[in-house]
């Protein structure tokens, strides 16, 4: 019988402070929810991609709807890099009644918690999530940023057009779709064009790099192409010094962290990302958020312990200034109304003009190509590259 | 002939150096094992645990301050998860030990989790370790070339230590037979910790030499590690010590030339297929002793 | 004592819980079609998402709690389940898309539009639901049969290891490239049916659907332990050499009991797959199996009600109830320790808590059974008149 009260209690209990949380509702407030990894293997990423939204949310917290003010409140769910734990953060997101959802960094999750938004009718914007079948057949995921054949054929014109590469070595981690679309991408891109393409995988949770580099040596590969998730790309970066490999590194949009130049830092290594932004796009920008960056605290350890703006950072700002612009044009918080007035939403972002097309992705056909400088750490700009 | 050599030298250095590290860990494994008949799930995320401390006490100490930290944080570590885990399921069934062993686990990684906030830590570079060195024309770490040799120094002393100091006949005689060695005055509960200490102790030089190799500490980063170190372990058979290092070094380097080979999907999946094998075919280990079922 | 061993006395228990479960459904049909709002969302997901575990947890405690096998290869099982339901499960249309690096796949048909061609959409969709979870089970029980045959002689934490191993095995083995065109690869698998595809007309059976497997999947398991078979597990589990002596066929039972489990691991990965609607091998790692392990020792091994209670308590506390704890405070006040990570943290400490203190967790080894609970208020109702008049005795002198 103990047992049974205990039991009693505790849902009581928990009863309570679900009403207390939501008790505190009120009416002029619209929530945007932030659907992004904040733990696990995209966790860095997913942060950074937060960091943009909270320092908008800081300069822009209100808005104007029909002569009236509404504050804007961030809801956040961690889906904890895991497409498992998806359908439970996505409707954590949903009862907590957002108006629209932003995110989320990695594909995998994205794809994952698509169906749960579509059949709560809930319009999402997909900020840094570059797999084609995020939007494919989906008419309420947007994305802001562009796609992997894109980036991936970017990639491959790059490393055959600028850096002379013949062979090419792709290393992705085993389950992760978006090392694997990409790497799918760069190895039709390049074998077009006449290159070699050696590709592999790595298990999850790998640690130990060296065989991978060394029989990217042996193979006699110029370019390593490595479009894995930060915290291995660390790893890459520091072994690959060490076992003084020559070849170029090859990475994709997440490699474009302070995280990589911290790893990289005095190393005799050459790397080089393509993103969505290059530093000095928009001094007044990134002027105020690194300001806000070095007053506060958290958000410097969450950037990564000091105050470089990777394009993660700007793309969440970008988003978040997307969706305002959504909810303005609906003239409401209703998530329907947003989801019909987004397709023809555009705005002027910081990283580019947004504009979507019928899919429901961004309208982009330049793709920035930065290389890292491990003597100032710095990313040095490089090159605007396109397609076609 | 001197080609194929340089151009291979690099998966067999890696696979040394890899089994070094195995080896320092299951030896814990092993020990533990040996006297408590206990997976202990939790040794890896001590690991883990042990190069977290290391990130954050050289944050504000000096290199030749932390390291000893180090050492005794993972030593104590150690032996309050068995005086507060282990010990009061002493009676229960294995069974029971061994899930507790395994909620260690998930609370040790979660605690990680809190901490770190879900962000890769990067592990400090160790001067002398980290530095590049150059052997028959491959690079590699200095790490890689000093892993193997302190291994074996450090499984000497520890075989010594066994043989022929009382602490280690004591050790022996309980992983024996333990009801008998208590019948015989030996006090269990101390001869437990000190194995829990000295397993520990191998775990966070392991740490040191492992994350000075592969920089970078998250929240599951001892698992696997752990994991193959425990195959490691019933590879050579379980109990030995000799048994647990020669099947760190061969899990170590077989590991590496399936890479090499090409086959990288199943590089995790090989270490795997071999203690299957080694479970059917001798399911004691290369040097495992027979053991009798007692009805 | 386990108050199910003994032959049912009267049938009222029965009757209550027949009666129960039939108002379980019904309350759960309308939450499916007349109740809306974001806020019930969480708890749908939350009865969806624990109903399948509680399969899951007495499949595993089938194995662990009543043959005394540690085997914890159950993420393997369920890996199997998940892939060979969603695999048979994508409509032909579709394969273009998600096979879309391989080709449209090798497997060219789809179960439920097959059955659909046949018996009409409806039927197809519910008939074509409910065999390709069948098959999910029965691939996942050819694969334990296959891993059983070497395995089952290993003993105790030998076995524990051995079939982790062998999940690490398949779940590298599904995400291989070579098999791509069946597997898809490293990518996911998704657009076949899932729980909000289970309607007749307009009614929805999204919650009802998944209840109903796992109700007649449980109830299987506690017919299977209460015949002569579950008799025979319990006394391997007791005492090997005992059971040996008495004559009960050690590998032919521990084999069954292990195929058994795997079946009904594979339903409910398949299950899980329906309520995840993406499958991704790589969810499918030991630390789900110790998930599954933990809330399994919550309820108690070797009591399935207390591992239906554990699973749902779990489920409900991991994505609902403790949520607030990750969020920096109640409401607007913010306590210090509130952060990302703190959820887990207090969970795993409640864990190690249960684990050593409460050992026997929720119910033990007993059950939860409506009889003994008509039985036990019976008793205390006879105890307080009783009671009230040795009281009125007392008064009266």
């Amino acid at each position: 019988m103990k047992k049974i009260i205990a039991l009693a209690l505790v849902v009581i209990l928990a009863f309570s402070v679900l009403t207390a949380c939501g008790g505190g509702e009120k009416e002029d407030v619209i929530k945007i929810g932030v659907y992004e990894p904040l733990s696990g293997s995209n966790g860095a990423g997913g942060k950074q991609e937060y960091l943009g939204m909270q320092y908008v949310n800081k300069v822009c917290p209100e808005i104007e709807i029909d002569g009236k003010t509404y504050k804007i409140e961030l809801v956040p769910a961690d889906n904890e890099s895991a497409n498992e734990k998806a359908v439970s953060a996505a409707t954590d997101l949903i009862s907590a009644g957002v108006s629209v959802v932003l995110g989320s960094y990695g594909s995998g999750v994205s794809i994952a918690a698509s169906d749960t938004f579509a059949d709560a009718g809930m319009p999402a914007i997909g900020v840094t999530c570059t797999n084609p079948q995020v939007t494919e057949g989906n008419s309420h995921y947007f994305r802001i940023c562009f796609l992997d054949p894109f980036q991936g054929t970017v990639l491959a014109n790059f490393a055959k057009n600028e850096l002379g590469a013949k062979t090419a070595y792709c290393l992705g981690e085993l389950g992760n779709d978006y090392d694997q679309g990409l790497v799918h991408y760069f190895k039709e891109a390049a074998e077009g064009m006449g290159m070699k393409v050696i590709t592999a995988e790595f298990p999850k949770d790998s640690a130990d790099f060296t065989s991978y580099l060394t029989s990217a040596k042996n193979e006699g590969a110029d370019v390593i192409f490595a479009p894995c998730s930060i915290q291995y790309a660390q790893l890459i970066v520091e072994q690959a010094d060490a076992q003084g490999i020559e070849a170029s590194l090859l990475g994709g949009d997440t490699w474009d962290s302070n995280q990589i130049l911290g790893a990289a830092e005095g190393k005799d290594v050459e790397i080089y990302v393509s993103t969505f932004y290059a530093e000095g796009g928009d001094p007044e920008f990134e002027e105020g958020i690194k300001a806000w960056i070095n007053e506060n605290a958290e958000a410097k350890t969450n950037n990564g312990g000091n105050d470089m703006i990777a394009a993660v950072t700007v793309m969440g700002y970008d988003a978040y200034f997307t969706a305002l612009e959504a909810i303005k044009a609906a003239g409401s918080a209703d998530k329907a109304d947003i989801l019909a007035k987004l397709p023809s939403v555009t705005y002027e972002g910081v990283s580019s003009a947004i504009k979507f097309n019928e899919i429901g992705d961004a309208v982009r056909d330049s793709a920035y190509i930065k290389q890292a400088n491990t003597a100032d750490v710095v990313w040095d700009f490089v090159t605007v590259a396109t397609v076609g | 002939m001197q080609e194929f050599f340089a151009a291979n030298l690099p998966y067999l250095l890696s696979g040394i150096s890899a089994g070094g590290q195995y080896a320092l860990i299951a030896i814990g494994y092993t020990m533990v094992y040996g006297i408590l008949r206990l997976i202990n799930f939790a040794h890896g995320d001590v690991f883990m645990v042990a190069g977290l401390v290391m990130v954050y006490t050289t944050a504000s100490l000096p290199m030749y301050i932390s390291i000893p930290i180090v050492l005794i944080a993972t030593v104590v570590l150690g032996f309050l998860i068995e005086r507060a885990a282990y010990k009061p399921l002493r009676s229960a069934p294995r069974m029971s030990v061994m899930i507790s062993a395994i909620g260690v686990s998930y609370l040790l990684q979660n605690c990680a989790l809190y901490f770190t906030g879900g962000l890769a830590q990067t592990y400090p570079a160790i001067p002398f370790l980290s530095k590049s060195v150059v052997i028959f024309g491959a690079t590699t770490k200095m790490v890689t070339v000093i892993t193997p040799i302190l291994t074996i120094v450090l499984v000497f002393v520890l075989v010594a230590l066994i043989k022929y100091t009382k602490i280690g006949m004591a050790m022996r005689a309980v992983s024996k037979d333990f009801e008998t060695s208590q019948l015989m005055g030996i006090k269990i509960n101390s001869v437990i910790s000190v194995t829990f200490v000295i397993g520990c102790f191998l775990a966070a030089v392991g740490s040191l030499l492992w994350f000075s190799n592969y920089q970078s500490i998250v929240p599951t980063s001892g698992s696997m590690p752990g994991l193959k170190a425990f195959v490691a372990a019933v590879f050579g058979g379980i109990g030995s010590i000799p048994g647990a290092v020669i099947g760190a070094f061969i899990i170590g380097i077989c590991e590496n030339i399936i890479k090499g080979v090409g086959l990288t999907t199943f590089s995790d999946a090989f270490t795997f297929v071999l203690l299957i094998i080694i479970l059917l075919v001798k399911p004691t280990g290369i040097f495992g002793e027979k053991a009798t079922d007692k009805v | 004592m386990n108050t199910t061993l003994q032959p049912k006395k009267n049938k009222t228990g029965s009757y209550i819980a027949i009666v129960c479960l039939v108002v379980l459904y019904a309350i759960l049909f309308v939450l499916d079609n007349f109740v809306t709002g974001s806020s019930m969302l969480m708890l749908m997901t939350v009865l969806r998402k624990g109903a399948i575990y509680s399969l899951l947890c007495v499949s595993m405690n089938l194995l662990n709690g009543f043959t005394g096998l540690f085997s914890l290869g159950q993420a393997g099982f369920m890996l199997i389940g998940a892939y060979a339901y969603s695999i048979f499960s994508i409509p032909r249309d579709q394969h273009d898309t998600v096979y879309q690096y391989f080709g449209g796949g090798a497997i060219k048909f789809s179960i439920a539009e097959e059955i659909g061609k046949l018996l009409g959409e409806n039927a197809g969709n519910w008939l074509g639901a409910i065999v390709a979870i069948i098959i999910a089970g029965v691939v996942a029980a050819i694969f334990a049969a296959l891993i059983g045959i070497p395995v089952l002689r290993l003993k105790s934490d030998y076995l524990a290891i051995a079939t982790l191993g062998f999940a690490e095995i398949i779940r590298a083995v599904f995400q291989w490239n070579g098999l791509g065109v069946i597997t898809n690869g490293s990518n996911l698998l998704r657009k076949y049916p899932t729980f909000a595809d289970m309607k007749i007309g307009s009614l929805s059976f999204a919650t009802v659907f998944p209840f109903l497997i796992v109700t007649v999947c449980i109830g299987i398991i506690v017919l299977l332990i209460n015949s002569s078979y579950g008799r025979a597990f319990k006394a391997i589990r007791d005492d090997e050499v005992a059971a040996e002596a008495m004559g009960i066929s050690l590998f032919r039972h521990k084999m069954l009991s292990f195929i058994i489990s795997s079946f009904f691991a594979g339903v409910g990965g398949a299950l899980l797959a329906m309520f995840q609607t993406t499958v991704a091998a790589t969810a499918f790692t030991t630390a789900m199996t110790y998930e599954i392990l933990l809330m399994v020792v919550i309820g108690g091994i070797g009591s399935v009600s207390g591992s239906c209670i554990a699973a749902f308590l779990y489920i409900a506390c991991n994505e609902w109830w403790l949520r607030f704890l990750d969020k920096g405070g109640i409401g607007s006040v913010s306590i210090p320790f509130f952060r990302d990570g703190f959820r887990k943290v207090v969970f795993s400490i409640v864990i190690m808590v249960i684990v050593l203190f409460f050992s026997k967790g929720i119910m033990g080894d007993k059950e939860l059974s409506f009889t003994g609970l008509v039985n036990k208020l019976k008793k205390r109702k006879a105890a307080r008149i009783e009671a009230a008049q040795a009281q009125e005795e007392v008064d009266a002198k």
